[in-house]
């Protein structure tokens, strides 16, 4: 059972048919799965679910300005995580790293520098964000653009963050995610 | 939110903004006239009709022209939705983009300028799906363009129907055309959908069309009580 967290401004939002569906439609040919709102997520919710991908959210939702904390129970999660951009960024927030402004919209280049399960080599993807979060001692960097890091890992735990939206044009990265 | 959709008057618009309207208030529609028939961004064929499915709508309609030469088509949008923004004091734009990152990308970039938010409902939907959902839906949707191998004018003035969207999909897997015409092999008219107030009636056509290439175009038309 895959748990979806909707990064998105409010639940039933209209960023929820650009964000959400699109994992919904990838998820939902490997098992079954459940939606909630970040603002109904608990480390108990989180416990119940196999593994849990984190959405990314509009351009202008400025989430993070508004609300730094509540996102401790990814850091408590001992389930694999994926984290989307703003899921990214979430999960940046949880472990205090820094969030830095680096804008891109569009194609990308992104270049992997850690052999790690998700992805190899260079690749493009769709890039949509305001901010990326800087390195840690807690995190490898798995990838960085021209720009900015673009792909983290947990160093101890099976927690990744992608930057870039792979639904859009690298599915297989989520799919890699939710087989492994 | 204010929200102003980007209308072609096509069934992608039609279903973005239908979909807007269940979340938020939809404020105005935003029309480009492009005089360019290959128009990089936005579908042509009758988008003069757009005027009176505006009225259908009852909403107030921004149009612009454009000579729809790639980037200078941009910053044609861009006028147009920055006219739209002061004057309805909008919060944000809908796209009916599904797959296009190149649409997709320059609308966000419009919209970050501008500091509006940018919403594509449609986004990654599967195209066959959507099909059905608009058919479902009520639309009443006519195949007003064809632009691509093996599409001919036999195509044109179709009403979109369970049958139809069969042909497209069969199309799809022998010919790689999309079947929700996403690269441009096709583009269409809605006549009716749930929202609007009253239906279109084409009252004189014309078919034109050479080879793979035509249009259906609606010379007169009229609304009529649905």
């Amino acid at each position: 059972m895959i748990l979806i967290v909707d990064m998105n401004f409010k639940k039933h939002s209209l960023a929820y048919h650009e964000f959400v569906l699109p994992l919904v439609a990838i998820v939902e040919e490997f098992d079954d799965f459940t939606v909630k709102h970040h603002l109904e997520m608990g480390l108990e919710v989180a416990s119940e679910y196999n593994k849990v991908l984190l959405s990314g959210n509009a351009l202008r939702n400025n989430l993070f300005h508004v609300r730094k904390t509540g996102f401790e129970w990814i850091k408590q999660c001992s389930k694999p995580v994926l984290g989307i951009c703003a899921g990214m960024q979430a999960i940046g927030l949880a472990f205090g790293l820094q969030l830095r402004a680096c804008q891109e919209i569009g194609m990308v280049d992104v270049t992997t520098l850690l052999s790690n399960p998700l992805f190899s080599s260079k690749f493009r993807a769709y890039a949509l964000h305001n901010c990326s979060v800087e390195p840690s001692e807690e995190f490898a960097v798995l990838a960085e653009s021209g720009l900015c890091v673009q792909a983290i890992k947990h160093k101890q735990k099976d927690i990744f963050g992608v930057l870039f939206h792979p639904e859009v044009r690298n599915t297989a990265i989520i799919k890699r995610f939710l087989k492994t | 939110m204010r929200l102003g959709v980007l209308f072609s008057g096509g069934k992608d618009s039609t279903l973005a903004l239908h979909k807007t309207a269940a979340e938020e208030e939809v404020t105005c529609l935003i029309t480009l006239n492009s005089t360019n028939p290959e128009s990089f961004m936005f579908h042509t064929p009758n988008i003069n009709v757009s005027r009176l499915q505006a009225e259908a709508l009852g909403l107030p309609l921004i149009e612009r022209v454009t000579e729809g030469k790639a980037e200078k088509e941009l910053d044609d949008l861009e006028e147009a939705i920055n006219e739209a923004v002061r004057e309805y004091a909008l919060d944000g734009i809908v796209s009916g983009a599904i797959e296009s990152v190149y649409q997709a990308e320059r609308i966000q970039r419009v919209c970050n300028r501008l500091e509006v938010w940018s919403f594509n409902p449609l986004w990654k939907s599967n195209q066959v799906d959507l099909l059905r959902e608009i058919v479902k839906r009520g639309f009443k949707v006519i195949i007003s363009g064809i632009f691509a191998y093996p599409l001919d004018a036999g195509w044109l003035g179709r009403e979109l129907d369970e049958s139809l969207i069969k042909e497209l999909v069969a199309l799809e897997v022998d010919y790689g055309v999309s079947p929700s015409g996403e690269g441009g092999e096709i583009e269409t008219t809605v006549l009716d959908a749930p929202l609007f107030r009253k239906k279109i009636d084409v009252e004189e056509f014309e078919i034109l069309a050479r080879g793979n290439t035509g249009v259906f175009n609606i010379k007169k038309a009229k609304l009529t009580i649905k």
